[in-house]
Order: structure tokens, then C-alpha cells, then sequence
């Protein structure tokens, strides 16, 4: 079956299975590269993209009940509050293998959008569900609030 | 060691990067007899050419063996070629290792990246800088001493120039390194916290990984494992997914299966029907728990080897301590399961994948197929975390059995959430035995330290047997290598085990398992992270009992300054009193506590504090603070250093709070993160680092020194809350109220 899509912007018709999980036609059919297949289940948080303003997991989300544009971290920079947080990532250096970062950052996007200075408690309740093993939290805490407080002037 | 020749090497970094390249192979020199030994890497790769280029057009290529996994490293050692050859860091080109043509520097492990290889590209490029200077002097008809470089152009004080990028030549550099020429004393690049050059792709959705791999024409492949370790196919059913969309094809080696499909989630949904339609015979030979292990290591065949003994005149001993501590089996769990593409075209075969050693990896594939090593070209593209061997080794070996069934056809393999937990190798589990001795004055006057453990690593590489996992299931079945230890002083699952605190009376034993019915190999720190959680957590025992605070107690043991020092640093920086008291806070018991080691003995020291609350109702800790001060020696990237300890301490956090591998008899029992939990932010505790560089000492390998301190910390502050220690990790709620019920009972 013949499955349309907007992503980034873009419309992509793929002839695909509609119970395909969004995550591999975004990254072998969009050439996306920002959502990572890390689980399957939606227990690690590195396939999140954004279907309009809110945060899915793509690789336990059917391609087929797609409603709406599809936004990922390609977009950055087009989108101010991606662009801060690509910026102070790389300021904070808040990587170490990266492999989760990007879901991380579509879901501080969604956050910042909300509130442009959350309080550490804040951030680390909006990313409860993303899961990084190299231990980069803090890291990621700070770039988080600086993209904010980039913002914010 | 050498099997490529001249042209191989050349032709291929002509089609990767457009570079016309000439390589020289080791000269004869190395079949002589007598051959300096060289720093570092050097000694086993010791022409120039192996490690720098410098190009007409400007560009240095570097060639490196060791791999970037996130830890930074990339850019250090670009930092340390710029900083010897005073050139700006974007003139570098870094090539990605690849076998036949980047030097053998064997496993990127141990924290040995920048002792290693760093040290060997240094005096490279000091090499480099030299011989470039003399040919200078000579064009220019000037002494060197009036010669400056600046970014590779030369001046002379008269106003002579000319340049690397005019006096270079392919023959320049075919000679060995000298490793004689002065390393510079006043730095540039070196020291700076120079932004990482692998972040960018990685926060902008660029391609920075294996998984994220494009190659026209590639299909999608998964392996069908067996439920359990060493389970046998009995009967196989093949037609209803040959009958599947997009199936390719499914194969079978033994009891080796995979299938392959056009697209990536039709491969997904083949394994799950292909999963119905096989029957595995079980071995059954796990063993039923872990206490069941435990119960049995002590009596298990074993290597036995006696180190550190000390025996002088002491004290008399006026009391003893016992304890016997245990560490379950650790997985790496990396977020993203490892992946591999792989493609067979010609008579040979390319494999990319994350491996930490390329050149390891291929022997144990020359084993398995049985190809000449030319016609194997590993090549290390980035993938999730590496904290030790995790799959990144196996899915090599898998996709290369498949793309050999399929010639001509890139295949792309990645590992299922399940495949990963289920079948990556653990850190092995350990019971420690410690007795130590008081004199009346409360000095530790005898020391003995038993452990048992199964090896901490069977990477690929070894002379003899095959540690690919796929390789034991084929039709014609290999056979893991023989066990064996990492020797002393870097020890593997004694690593750590000999205190670095002097005492008088002193021996450690080491009881190597031979049996190891749950396959384990290299996770960060091997033994050092179990040896130090029992050696500060005696300590800690040992200062309570001769009534000592125990940063003082341990600086009474100390005699290397650089030990002390960090000690003393981070007591400053964490506010630390004399005998920190145990209180209540918001119906929580909250505790603090200290630790120290200087990894493997070799490396980096890092001492460190943690505060923690304990809930009594529900057992829960939670780690709030986490201090550390670290020594690495000269520092190469002060920002690089404290990302790793950081994220050393909050990995340890998560291990010492949370981690076991839950298995019994039929197999291992984790799928997915719900079955092995690990930490999350909410419980991600503040971390403070400090370093303390020491320009005139030589650079130590930083990338695992902070998980054994951190861990002992943690526990030192959960016994001073408790008012009772917990001897076995992880510090989970269950054993937190088995401690309370304990204290109360003894109060």
C-alpha cells in the first residue's frame, strides 16, 4: 500500500506495509539519520521524532496511522529552538557516543517550546524516558538550559 | 604480522579519499635480532609513513589504529599531531582504521589510547617536524636554530620561507621513527579543551555511524539466535517465510541462521516467523542462579596465581577484619545494538563495523573463513557506546557469513534489542576475600586479597581458537581460546587487586576459572571495578575500627604524592569533616563517603566522595553528590578528561545501584530495558570533577578511572547511612533493608 508522508517538509510516498514502524521508513526511505533504532519497545527514547508538536516513538509507531507532519532533528536549521540546542550541545560538548542524542533533543525541543527556562527537576522529568549509557546526563542537563537561556535573549 | 603488500594499501586510499599515497612497509630491520624497543605503538609500527603524510596541498593524513567510540579520542590525537608539527588542527585528515593500511595498534582498550598511540604519533610527528626543518635549513642555507614554523610555513629570522607543503615528498618520510628528537615543552594545541571533531554530525542528524550506512543496492539482514547459549536447530522450517514480502533469502550454517530481505522491517518480521519455525535442542548447562554460581566458583578448576607478597617485621596485630565481597555479571548494554555492513565482491570482503580492534577482529575472521588476511579490509565505523567487547566483534563475522551467501551485495545487519542482552559477553561475576590486620596504633600491619573470577577478556586475535560467537554454531564448529589472564601490572581480573596503600604484610591471590558457562569478556575496567569496591570498602571497615577518619586513614597508607594529592583535593572540594556522621534528613538516612585508586596502578588517579539518602521504607538510594579529583598526568584535552570521568561516575552509579544479569538454567532472561534496568535522570546525581594537570609528567590514560572509586564511594557512604555495610552488588533495596533489619538488631 501506498503510504503519504511529510517529512521535514518533504512528501515522500512509499509503498510500504502501513504496520511498518515510521522508524525505518524514515531512515532507509528519508534519508533520515537523526532517529536511531535502539529498542523496538519505546523504553529508550532514541527513535523520538515529532508527528506536528509531539513527541513520537518512531520505532513502535505504525507508519500507517501517521496524521500529520513528521519533524526531525534534519530540520535543525530551520527551527530556532533545534538550532539553540544543536549549538549548545556542541558548547557543552553533552556527547560522548551521541547515539541517544537526538531523541533527546527532539524532546527538549517540545520542552523548550513550553518553557524556555526549566529547572533541572523539569528536565529531568521531561527525559525520564530517554536512556544514555555513557553517563552524559549532566551534560545534557546543562546543554538543555543554555539553548534556553539562548533563546530567552 | 605483515600480509599486505605495497600496492594494496596504495590503491585503496586513492579510491576512498582521492589521495595518491605511497606506503612503505617495515624494512628488514624488524627480522634483526637486536631492535631498540620504541615507545608506545611505535615498537610494533615503526615507519613514519605508517602514521603521517604530509600533502603538496597542505593536508596531513594521520593514520591511526586506535578508534573513536565517543570517548574523544579522535581529537586528541589530532591535537597532539598538531601541537608536535605546530600545525593548525584542520590541516588533518583523519583516516578511519582500516586493516592493510592504518598501523596495528591491536584493541582500543585499557585506557591506552593516548599512552599508546598518542605517544607513538607524538614523537611521529616530532620526527616529522625535524626532518622537515632539515631540509629547510638546507634550501635555505640557514642554521635550524633561526628557523620558526608557523602552521607548517618555515621562516627563517633573515625572512627566508618556505614550507611542509613545498619541501614535502613521498620518499621523505619512508624511514623509521627515531623516537630521539625532543618532544616539544611549551604547548599550543595541546592542553586546550579543542572541541570534539565527531560532535557536530552527530547533533545535526549527519551520517556519523555504522547503522547509519547507505550503500546502492543494500539488503537488510537479522540472525535468528538460539534461545540459550550452545543450543542446537533440531529441525528448521524455511518455506513460510520464504514466502514472506521482500525475503531474499535465509541461511543456514549449522546452527548459524539468518535471513535477508529488501527491506529493513521485512528482514524484522521474517525473524519472528522464522523464530516459530525452528526447534532448538538445549543444553541446559547454565547455571541455575547466581548464588548457585557463587556457591560453586571456589570449587571450580581454576589458574592460581600469588602476586604483590610483601613480608617485613610488623606490629603485633592487635585485630582482624574478614569480609568477603561479590560483583555480579555486568552487561554493557549499549544504547544502539551492535551492527555491521558487509559486502563480497571480487574474492574479498569488506566489513565495516564498530569493533574496538580491526586488526584482531580480522585474524579470528581469517580463522573462520579460511580467506588470506589481504582479502579481509576491516574498516571501524562509529557505532553506540563501547564499554569493552560488546557485539560489535560478532555482527562482523554475522554479516560477512551472510554477504559471502549473497556475492556482490552490501549487507546491512543490525543486532535486535534482545540479540544484544542476550548474547553480548558480560563483565564476569567475582567473589573477593579480604583479611587485614590492625596493629594497636590502627595501622594495617597485614594484608591478603583471594579472588575468583572467570577471564575478563576473549576478544578476537588470539593465536589460537575462535572468540566470534558465530563461528561455534557453523556446520565445521570452531572453539573459544584457551582462558587466560591479562598479566601484571595491568592484570585483568586481578587488575587493581594489589592496594596501592604500603603495608608491611601483604599477598594477593587470584583464582582464574576455567569453566565459563556464561560467556564473559572485557567490560570497562575488567576486574579494577569489583578489586576496588572490596579494597575501599575494607579501608573504610579498617578506619572505623581504629577510630580514623577515613580520608586520614588512607593518607597515613599513602606514600605516592600524586595519590595524596587527589585524596586531599577532593576532601577540599566536597567540604569533607573529619569522621562524617551518618543523619536524617526528610525521614531519609544520609551518609558519606571517600575512596581512591590509580587505575591498573598505570593510570590515572582519581579519588572521590558521594553523599547518598536512603529511604528505609522502601530501600531505595539515591546518589546526590558524586566528587572527583583526577591527576592524568599531562592533560591532552581538560574538557575531553572531565567528560570521561564524569560519565565514569554516573556509568558506576548505575551499575553499583542497579545492574545484575538475570539468568537461570534455560538461558538468560533479558529482552528488553524493562528486564535490565538502568539508571535514568531522575536518579542521575550531581557530579563535580576536577583535574589536576601535571605538564612535566608523562599523559595516563583516563577513561576508566573513575567507575572502581566512584562504586566504593557509593557503598562507604550507603555503610555510613546504614550504620551496616552491603557486601555484594549491586546496593539494591532488598539488601538495604536486609542491612537495616541487621543494624537494628545489632543497635
Amino acid at each position: 500500500m501506498i503510504v503519504n508522508l511529510s517529512v521535514n517538509g518533504q512528501v515522500l510516498n512509499v509503498d510500504v506495509d502501513p504496520s511498518t514502524p515510521l522508524l525505518y521508513v524514515l531512515r532507509n526511505d528519508a534519508s533520515i539519520n537523526s532517529a536511531k533504532y535502539g529498542c523496538g519497545a519505546g523504553q529508550c527514547g532514541s527513535c523520538a521524532v515529532l508527528l506536528d508538536d509531539k513527541v513520537v516513538l518512531s520505532c513502535s509507531y505504525p507508519v500507517g496511522s501517521v496524521n500529520g507532519n513528521v519533524k526531525t532533528l534534519e530540520s535543525y536549521a530551520s527551527d530556532p529552538t533545534l538550532l539553540a540546542l544543536n549549538k549548545a550541545f556542541i558548547a557543552e560538548q553533552a556527547v560522548q557516543c551521541g547515539y541517544c542524542i537526538p531523541g533527546m533533543m527532539i524532546r527538549a525541543k517540545v520542552l523548550l517550546d513550553k518553557n524556555i527556562s526549566p529547572s533541572v527537576p523539569q528536565i529531568k522529568a521531561s527525559l525520564q524516558g530517554h536512556l544514555c549509557r555513557c553517563g552524559t546526563q549532566t551534560r545534557i542537563i546543562k546543554a538543555i538550559q543554555r539553548a534556553g537561556k539562548e533563546l530567552s535573549v | 604480522m605483515i600480509h599486505h603488500s605495497e600496492t594494496t594499501r596504495r590503491h585503496f586510499l586513492k579510491s576512498s579519499l582521492g589521495l595518491a599515497i605511497g606506503f612503505t612497509w617495515v624494512p628488514s630491520l624488524l627480522s634483526q635480532t637486536s631492535v631498540d624497543s620504541l615507545p608506545g605503538s611505535l615498537n610494533n609500527n615503526r615507519m613514519l609513513d605508517s602514521w603521517i603524510h604530509i600533502q603538496p596541498d597542505g593536508k596531513v593524513i594521520v593514520l591511526a589504529g586506535k578508534v573513536e567510540f565517543g570517548q574523544g579520542i579522535t581529537t586528541a590525537l589530532m591535537q597532539i599531531v598538531a601541537d608536535e608539527l605546530q600545525i593548525n588542527m584542520s590541516r588533518i585528515v583523519m583516516i578511519p582504521t582500516t586493516t592493510g593500511i592504518s598501523p596495528n595498534e591491536g584493541v582500543t582498550s585499557g585506557s591506552q589510547s593516548i599512552e599508546y598511540g598518542g605517544i607513538a604519533l607524538r614523537y611521529a610527528a616530532a620526527d616529522a617536524r625535524e626532518i622537515l626543518l632539515e631540509r629547510a635549513a638546507g634550501q635555505l642555507n640557514v642554521p635550524i636554530s633561526e628557523l620558526k614554523i608557523e602552521d607548517g610555513e618555515i621562516k627563517s629570522s633573515s625572512g627566508k620561507t618556505t614550507s611542509y607543503w613545498a619541501l614535502t615528498n613521498q620518499e621523505l618520510f619512508q624511514r623509521p621513527v627515531s623516537a630521539k628528537v625532543a618532544l616539544k615543552k611549551s604547548h599550543t594545541t595541546i592542553g586546550q579543551s579543542i572541541e570534539r571533531v565527531d560532535i557536530p554530525a552527530k547533533v545535526s542528524g549527519g551520517s556519523a555511524y555504522v547503522q547509519d550506512m547507505k550503500i546502492p543496492g543494500m539488503l537488510h539482514a537479522r540472525v535468528i539466535r538460539p534461545p540459550a547459549p550452545r543450543a542446537a536447530i533440531v529441525s528448521l522450517n524455511t518455506a513460510p517465510v520464504e514466502k514472506m514480502p521482500g525475503v531474499v533469502v535465509v541461511i543456514r550454517d549449522g546452527s548459524f541462521l539468518a535471513v535477508v530481505a529488501q527491506r529493513e522491517e521485512q528482514a524484522v518480521r521474517a525473524r519472528e516467523v522464522l523464530k516459530q519455525n525452528v526447534q532448538w535442542q538445549l543444553a541446559k548447562d547454565l547455571p541455575t542462579s547466581l548464588s548457585a554460581w557463587f556457591r560453586t566458583m571456589k570449587q571450580k578448576r581454576s589458574i592460581d596465581t600469588t602476586i604483590g607478597v610483601k613480608q617485613n617485621a610488623a606490629k603485633p596485630i592487635a585485630r582482624v577484619l574478614s569480609a568477603q565481597f561479590t560483583k555480579p555479571f555486568v552487561a554493557h548494554a549499549s544504547i544502539g545494538p551492535s551492527c555491521a555492513v558487509a559486502q563480497m565482491k571480487d574474492g574479498a570482503i569488506t566489513v565495516w563495523t564498530h569493533s574496538q580492534g580491526m586488526y584482531p577482529l580480522r585474524t579470528d575472521l581469517v580463522k573462520t573463513l579460511g580467506f588470506p588476511a589481504e582479502k579481509i579490509i576491516c574498516v571501524h565505523k562509529e557505532g553506540s557506546g563501547m564499554y569493552g567487547q560488546n557485539g560489535a566483534d560478532d555482527v562482523a563475522l554475522d554479516a560477512i557469513l551472510i554477504a559471502k551467501a549473497l556475492p556482490n551485495k552490501p549487507i546491512r545487519l543490525q543486532w535486535m534489542r534482545d540479540d544484544e542482552f542476550k548474547w553480548e559477553p558480560y563483565g564476569s561475576a567475582m567473589i573477593i576475600n579480604i583479611d587485614a590486620a590492625l596493629d594497636q596504633e590502627g595501622n594495617i600491619v597485614d594484608w591478603k586479597h583471594e579472588l575468583w573470577s572467570n577471564t575478563h577478556s576473549t576478544r578476537p586475535g588470539e593465536p589460537t581458537g575462535n572468540n566470534l560467537l558465530a563461528s561455534w554454531y557453523l556446520e565445521k564448529p570452531f572453539k573459544p581460546s584457551p582462558v587466560k589472564n591479562i598479566p601484571q601490572p595491568a592484570g585483568g581480573s586481578d587488575r587493581n587487586a594489589v592496594p596501592l596503600y604500603v603495608f608491611p604484610n601483604q599477598k594477593v591471590e587470584n583464582h582464574l576459572l576455567d569453566d565459563m558457562p556464561i560467556r564473559v569478556s572485557a567490560l570497562r575496567t575488567l576486574g579494577a571495578y569489583a578489586n576496588v569496591f572490596a579494597i575501599e570498602s575494607m579501608m573504610d571497615d579498617l578506619a572505623n575500627a581504629a577510630k580514623q577518619d577515613p580520608v586520614q586513614f588512607r593518607l597515613k597508607h599513602l606514600q605516592d604524592d600524586r595519590a595524596r594529592e587527589v585524596l586531599t583535593h577532593v576532601a577540599k572540594m566536597a567540604d569533607w569533616k573529619q569522621m562524617p556522621k551518618a543523619y536524617r534528613k526528610n525521614g531519609k538516612l544520609c551518609g558519606r563517603g571517600v575512596a581512591f585508586a590509580k587505575y591498573k596502578n598505570l593510570s590515572v588517579y582519581v579519588a572521590t566522595i558521594a553523599d547518598v539518602e536512603v529511604d528505609p521504607k522502601t530501600g531505595k538510594i539515591t546518589v546526590s553528590n558524586l566528587y572527583a579529583a583526577a591527576d592524568g598526568g599531562l592533560t591532552i584535552n581538560p574538557d575531553g578528561f572531565k567528560n570521561q570521568i564524569e560519565g565514569g561516575l554516573v556509568q558506576t552509579t548505575s551499575w553499583t545501584l542497579l545492574e545484575e544479569v538475570p539468568f537461570n538454567q534455560d538461558g538468560i532472561e533479558i529482552n528488553n530495558w524493562a528486564e535490565y534496568p538502568v539508571l535514568r535522570f531522575a536518579d542521575v546525581p550531581n557530579v563535580y570533577v576536577e583535574i589536576i594537570n601535571r605538564e612535566n609528567q608523562k599523559s595516563l590514560g583516563v577513561g576508566e578511572g573513575s567507575q572502581g572509586p566512584g562504586c566504593a564511594a557509593i557503598a562507604n557512604a550507603v555503610a555510613n547511612a546504614l550504620g551496616q555495610r552491603i557486601y555484594d552488588l549491586p546496593l539494591s533495596p532488598n539488601r538495604v533493608k536486609a542491612a537495616l533489619a541487621q543494624s537494628r538488631q545489632s543497635a
